[in-house]
């Protein structure tokens, strides 16, 4: 009995022990496995693995054609699909010269604009959900359902429509499209409210998410953390603004900052986006002027030999498509610099000190698109 | 700052660089022993301010390996690429810059992933995507993989 | 099966006339009843299949109403596991523990192009598996990039229609008369 009461104890306080968060988790979003390791509750760090879902696109690209690729960028980022394919069309059409007909640019600002309040409303459905809610998951994407049937009745397809072609669109909007937006944005409006009043004034959720995960604003930009979560820390780094394409030159819309640096300051900013984003729509909706739906290219693609650059603003951040071309109809070397990769880097930072409960909001509020990290 | 003034103050730190043909930035070649001297260079001088990484990307030119940086000033709002290349391609280095732009040790390691480049001095040179038993390079020209590829 | 016989109930009563006393099969009627109106999803999605399984579970899809009722977190406690999404070569080991650590029965339904076959990742990717059925064996297949929440509720709906062809003696003839 006393050889058990001497034995060392050991001290608990600051032994070091590791938890494997997924790659199977419900609050990782899909297939990201984070190997934590805790102090009693607290992260001491994390490590990120990644490549779960790792399938080679950039090697694909390398076989397939400029419209092909198209299809790919889809699966990349799913949730804001149409900019993607936008990101490669706006590629080809710079090295061609091409001009596009002022109705593509309406139709295709619109289309991202519906695009980032799907992926934020989707966002907001599943960051709910993580924090314990389960009615965000029902109110977000019982709206986003008006959102895919709008698509559904233009493109065809639900959610991943490969709608941009190089030199325009598929095919031209359906008679009901303006309709249905109006009637959309009316809905949502009122809609947006009931957001608001189930998470942003909720005591619950504020204790939960401020003054947790800070991200300073010097950091954001050493670790290249764009989008909502960047201007989440009073980092101006919208490419709407900073370089516009497409329609974003011409309309009038705010940059949505915030100076907080928390998980609260990162969700307030899809919050507001989300306005930004309906009033963006509400100034081209009406105004589409009639034309063509594409312009004439030719039949093969093929891009002078050189390098190219191009950068939009996804829903998630700056995605940036670097193009190495030699001449022939594919592509030599095509990357994409996804945000939610860059985002992920910062979540070691992040979420050091903080409880591992803390972890899951600080993660959610990265809005993370694992396909779009490993691609 | 313009790109030719851009030009004019590297070639001032770096007189070996060379000008590369690009319509969009203003790109030079660098010798790989001067890029973290540069780099800390590009990063800390005021008028420079270069403090956004947004692309690290590795290409297989066949011949050479080489990895390319997109940089760019939130200040200034100018932009440059810079292009290190290497001859070898059985074992491949360069400096990481990692510890003047957090955002490349992910990138890094990517680029080792794909391209089999090890970047000196990084915290934590593993693969990052495939496993780590995995054979060979996928994204260079020359990487064969007949269990896995089924060519089109 | 095809779709004329799911709407045939006398496909199913054709399944069932494989002889067996009476008090088994109405042992057996009961529990597949249970079995079939119960099937509880593991909360598992790898890519844009995901979104669309999410889409079945939520406001206006439901699937709740065919008894796809809960997710689970823990394949312990869940009886299907819908794989939405690629699976690479990374993830079929973590995939075939996860089936592993499901309790019996346990059932696959395989969604969209990625699981079914490789989908658009067939050709020239060096780390995807071409199909989930390598891996793990699959009940019900459901094609499309992504399937709409109506295909996924068609493929659960053949689930548990399959569900009643089980008899709790003779475990294994069900795969046997399922495929004829």
């Amino acid at each position: 009995m006393k050889e058990i009461i001497n034995l060392p104890v050991s001290n608990i306080e600051e032994e070091e022990y590791h938890i494997n968060m997924g790659p199977q988790h419900p609050s990782t979003h899909g297939v990201l496995r984070l190997l934590v390791s805790l102090q009693g509750e607290m992260v001491r760090s994390l490590k990120p693995h990644c490549g779960y879902i790792h399938r080679g696109i950039e090697k694909m690209c390398e076989k397939d054609t400029y419209p092909q690729v198209i299809h790919l960028t889809d699966r990349i980022d799913y949730l804001s699909a149409h900019i993607n394919n936008h990101a490669v069309c706006l590629l080809v059409e710079k090295a061609l010269e091409v001009d596009v007909p002022e109705r593509v640019r309406y139709i295709r600002t619109i289309m991202d604009e519906l695009a980032r309040i799907q992926s934020h409303q989707l966002w907001w459905s599943s960051f709910g959900m993580d924090l314990g809610g389960l009615t965000c998951f029902f109110y977000g994407l019982r709206d986003r359902e008006m959102i895919l049937d709008i698509w559904e009745e233009t493109t065809g397809s639900r959610f991943l429509q490969s709608y941009n072609c190089p030199g325009g669109v598929m095919q031209d909007i359906h008679p009901n499209f303006q309709k249905k937006v109006h009637a959309f944005l009316k809905t949502f409006k009122k809609k947006i409210k009931d957001y608001d009043r189930i998470l942003s004034g909720n005591v619950i959720f504020e204790n939960r998410s401020q003054g947790v995960g800070i991200l300073s604003k010097e950091d954001a930009i050493s670790y290249g953390v764009t989008g909502p979560s960047g201007r989440g820390s009073g980092w101006s780094c919208d490419v709407r603004k900073t370089e516009p394409y497409s329609m974003y030159g011409k309309v009038q819309f705010n940059e949505v900052l915030r100076y907080e640096c928390d998980t609260y300051s990162r969700y307030m900013v899809r919050m507001q986006e989300m306005h930004e984003s309906m009033n963006i729509i509400e100034q081209l909706i009406d105004n589409i002027p009639e034309g063509e739906h594409s312009a004439k290219m030719k039949a093969v693609i093929k891009l002078p030999a050189g390098e190219y650059f191009q950068r939009v603003e996804s829903a998630r951040g700056e995605l940036g498509l670097f193009v190495v071309s030699d001449g022939n109809k594919t592509p030599y070397r095509m990357k994409f610099r996804t945000p939610s990769f860059s985002n992920l880097s910062v979540l070691d930072h992040i979420s050091r000190g903080m409880k591992i409960a803390d972890l899951v909001a600080i993660g959610a509020s990265l809005d993370l698109v694992i396909p779009d990290i490993d691609r | 700052m313009d790109n030719e003034t851009l030009k004019a103050r590297i070639l001032e730190i770096v007189p070996e660089a060379q000008q590369e043909e690009n319509k969009q930035f203003l790109t030079l070649l660098l010798p790989a022993a001067k890029l973290h001297d540069l780099a800390l260079k590009l990063k800390n001088s005021p008028e420079l301010a270069f403090d956004f990484l947004f692309c690290l990307s590795g290409v297989d030119y066949i011949k050479q390996l080489a990895v390319v940086y997109h940089l760019r000033s939130t200040q200034h709002k100018h932009a440059l690429v810079i292009k290190v290349k290497t001859d070898d391609r059985v074992n491949p280095n360069f400096d990481t810059v990692c510890d003047i732009w957090r955002t490349a040790e992910f990138h890094e390691r990517e680029i080792y992933d794909m391209f089999g480049i090890r970047f000196n001095n990084h915290p934590d040179m593993r693969r990052i995507f495939l496993e780590e038993d995995w054979k060979g390079y996928p994204l260079r020209k020359d990487y064969i993989d007949e269990v896995n590829i089924v060519e089109f | 099966m095809k779709e004329k016989d799911f709407r045939d109930n006398e496909t199913l009563d054709l399944f069932k006339r494989t002889g067996g006393n009476f008090l088994m099969t109405s042992i057996d009627a009961v529990i597949d009843w249970g079995r079939s109106n119960s099937v509880w999803p593991l909360t598992f999605a790898t890519s844009c299949c995901g979104i669309e399984m999410m889409a079945t579970g939520a406001s206006r899809h439901d699937f709740a109403r065919f008894g796809i009722e809960v997710y689970r977190a823990s394949p312990r406690q869940a009886d299907v596991i819908v794989v939405a999404g690629t699976i690479v070569n990374k993830m079929a080991p973590v995939l075939k523990r996860l089936y592993d650590q499901m309790s019996e029965p346990r059932y696959v339904i395989a969604m969209g192009a990625c699981a079914v076959s490789g989908g658009p990742f067939y050709y020239n990717s060096y780390h995807v598996v071409r199909g989930v059925d390598h891996v793990i064996p699959v009940d019900v297949y459901i094609p499309g990039c992504p399937p709409r929440p109506e295909a996924l509720l068609y493929g659960i709906m053949q689930l548990q229609r399959k569900i009643k062809l089980e008899s709790i003696t003779r475990p294994e003839q069900t795969m046997i008369l399922g495929k004829q």
